[in-house]
């Protein structure tokens, strides 16, 4: 039998699969839907999925010239670029030392990375906002970075993965010769590409989707980050301009969507880890 | 000419103490097997005199430097691990090449790109590849140079791992078993050319396997090691003829040696079951406990005749060249083995009754803590001609 025939099975799995597919993507699909409508269309009664006149010209052309999205995506794209370089490299010598090196401390700090997974952001949130005023850096790239520079699901994250790599390889780098930092950065790091990936993927995802910490320290447009460019664009301007405001929507997500499909399959390869193995 | 010496060097991990001060020295350009079972601290040996790990106590003398408080890389020690633990991201070539980069080039000459434009770089590059390509040559993986490890086979890889170990002419060259994950064949193909390199390159050689026919055909000396102590440290044909311990007696050997333990009477006569054997040690006081062995080619069967302690054979091993032959004794219940060739062992079955005998000289005894007695244990049999233990 080949894998490709259509046995009844396999229809019934492919279709409950679908189902699921169709049901999360829903509302993606009702906003790529409605960033085409008119205002007339989408307050009309019936539900259509294809808009009645195309208006997506319209609606972008709104979306660009009424907020200023250069400056969202670009804000948005330094301040993940940032996150995430820093995270890496504060999480990645953290994790190697704890799953590698010998220190008294070392099941204490343990103990503190399992705490910093069960403490949530919202949690210090307060404390942080004063800080940050105190010291006069709210609206800035700083206040917008700084709280996520160490991630202790990454230093988590690394050390699972690094705990699985053999001593063996890390003596041989040091009797070849290497330094700490050098068997980190030629030993480590090459052979950590998977953790990495799938560490980039839920960070970059989860600060550029952000709109909780932006809010609390920005309030300048200057430092708006993409979401949070979209709720003002909601409340100044467009109002109950839906079509405007999805296609705002679209633009925003569409370079994650779009990293998304590029990097498809190191984003499995990432999430399964399976990258040293044989 | 590289000197190496170890002395008591003790080791605990959290309580267990591993390494119970091992003393060892190695002569220029010495090739020493250390075998042991599983689990004695070979590879913990190894990994401290590497300077991966610190000993508890103990000096470790390399050319009349202690180096106990030098960095692993400053001790210019080599190693092939067990599990070869070549660099998976890079190709053979890379991976040969590594310690000579971290050698020979400084921090700067190691930038990428920019590198290349500092003066001398080029030339030290260069050096590197000739260097790489030559000791691939010496070991035949020239044709393997672009793969990476994922894409060779483990007797390559062992080569791969050989050659980076080698390529940057250590001072000491330490071997963690190197081929215990080859297959039967190529393990002994490999054990010659290990020897053969090492003969070449003349550094002093510590090889750890738990392959008893590895370590006596390979190394010029054997040191047994068992439960973190240094038992013994011989000659191969020493280590086989004349163990100085209970344990190097059981360790060394194919099949395993043949004991019997039994107690000292008045004069040093030893009892086996109903048979009477003296010691030429008669200071033995009575009542001490002695274990008696002898390998198993020195121990005669034979059909008829009443010289030898009676038995009866259980079960025989064809091996082709040799017979091995399991009887046990009727006196006392022990089951004896012995290697003989295929005529003597002609028409031998279960349930054959059959005398065992051995001469004199081969028999050793050892005391109650292990340690080998007198050099020439068994003057004469009390009551038979010789008996067996
Ligand atoms: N890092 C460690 N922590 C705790 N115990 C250890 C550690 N390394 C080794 N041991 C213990 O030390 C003992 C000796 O280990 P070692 O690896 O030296 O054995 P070995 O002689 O090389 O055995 P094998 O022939 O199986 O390789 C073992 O009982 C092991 O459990
Ligand atoms: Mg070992």
């Amino acid at each position: 039998m080949s894998p490709n025939a259509f046995t009844l099975g396999r229809i019934v799995r492919l279709s409950i699969l679908s189902l699921g597919a169709l049901l999360f993507l829903a509302p993606y699909i009702f906003m790529i839907s409605t960033a085409g409508k008119a205002q007339s269309d989408i307050f009309t009664s019936s539900l259509n999925l294809i808009p009645q006149h195309w208006f997506y010209a319209e609606n972008f052309a709104k979306a660009w010239s009424r907020v200023h999205m250069p400056t969202l995506l670009f804000n948005g794209v330094i301040v993940c670029l940032m996150i995430l370089v820093i995270q890496v490299v504060i999480a990645i010598p953290c994790a190697y030392a704890m799953a590698k090196l010998k220190f008294r401390a070392a099941k204490a700090m343990m103990v503190l990375v399992m705490l910093g997974l069960l403490v949530p952001i919202h949690a210090t949130a307060l404390p942080l906002y004063v800080a940050f005023d105190r010291v006069g850096a709210l609206n800035s790239y700083m206040a917008l970075v700084a709280p996520f520079s160490i991630s202790v699901f990454g230093i988590f994250l690394f050390l699972q993965f690094f705990r699985a790599m053999p001593d063996d390889l890390i003596h041989a780098a040091r009797l070849d010769g290497m330094s700490e930092i050098g068997v980190i950065a030629r030993v480590i790091v090459p052979n950590a590409w998977p953790a990495i990936t799938a560490f980039s993927i839920f960070s970059v995802v989860a600060h550029w989707n952000d709109l909780y910490w932006p809010l609390i320290v920005v309030s300048d447009q200057a430092y708006a980050t993409p979401p949070l460019g979209l709720l003002y664009f909601r409340a100044a301007e467009a109002g109950d301009d839906y079509g405007a405001l999805m296609a705002a929507t679209l633009i925003i997500t569409s370079p994650l969507v779009a990293a998304f499909l590029i990097a498809q399959k190191r984003f499995v390869e990432g999430i399964t880890m399976t990258g040293l193995k044989g | 000419m590289t000197t190496l010496s170890l002395s008591n060097i003790q080791k605990s991990f959290g309580g267990n103490h591993i390494l119970k001060g091992v003393s060892l020295d190695v002569q220029p350009g010495e090739f020493i097997a250390l075998v042991g079972p599983s689990g004695c601290g070979k590879s913990t040996l190894l990994r401290i005199l590497a300077g991966l790990d610190s000993a508890d106590s103990g000096e470790i003398v390399i050319n009349g430097r202690e180096v106990s408080g030098t960095q692993a890389a400053d001790r210019n020690i080599a190693m092939v691990f067990q599990s070869y633990a070549l660099y998976p991201h890079l190709t053979a070539a890379q991976n040969i090449a590594v310690p000579l980069v971290m050698r020979r080039l400084t921090r700067t000459q190691q930038i990428p790109f920019v590198a290349p434009l500092i003066p001398g770089q080029r030339k030290a590059v260069a050096e590197i590849h000739r260097d790489v390509r030559e000791m691939a040559a010496s070991l035949k993986i020239d044709h393997l140079l672009d793969r990476k490890p994922g894409q060779m086979s483990g007797g390559q890889r062992q080569r791969v791992a050989l050659a980076r170990a080698m390529v940057r002419r250590p001072a000491v060259f330490l071997m963690d078993e190197p081929l215990s994950n080859l297959d039967a064949n190529l393990r002994v193909h490999a054990r010659g050319e290990i020897v053969e390199l090492h003969r070449r390159a003349g550094v002093p050689t510590l090889y750890v396997t738990h392959d008893q026919a590895e370590a006596l055909s390979m190394a010029d000396r054997v040191a047994v090691m068992i439960g973190g102590s240094l038992l013994q440290l011989a000659a191969p044909q020493v280590i086989y003829d004349d163990p100085q311990h209970i344990e190097v007696a059981k360790f060394v050997g194919q099949p395993r040696i043949n004991l019997v333990s039994s107690h000292a009477e008045a004069n040093g006569v030893v009892a086996l079951g109903t048979e009477r054997c003296a010691l030429a040690n008669r200071g033995l006081a009575a009542g001490t406990s002695v274990t008696l062995g002898v390998r198993s080619e020195f121990v005669r069967v034979s059909r008829s005749g009443n010289a030898g302690l009676p038995a009866h054979v259980e079960r025989v091993e064809f091996l082709g060249s040799e017979i091995i032959v399991y009887s046990k004794l009727d006196a006392i219940g022990e089951t004896m083995i012995a290697k003989v060739t295929p005529a003597e062992g002609a028409g031998l079955g279960p349930g054959t009754p059959v005398r065992l005998s051995a001469a004199a000289e081969h028999i050793m005894v050892f005391g109650a803590d292990g340690a080998r007695l007198a050099s020439a244990p068994l003057v004469k049999s009390a009551v038979k001609e010789v008996a067996y233990a």
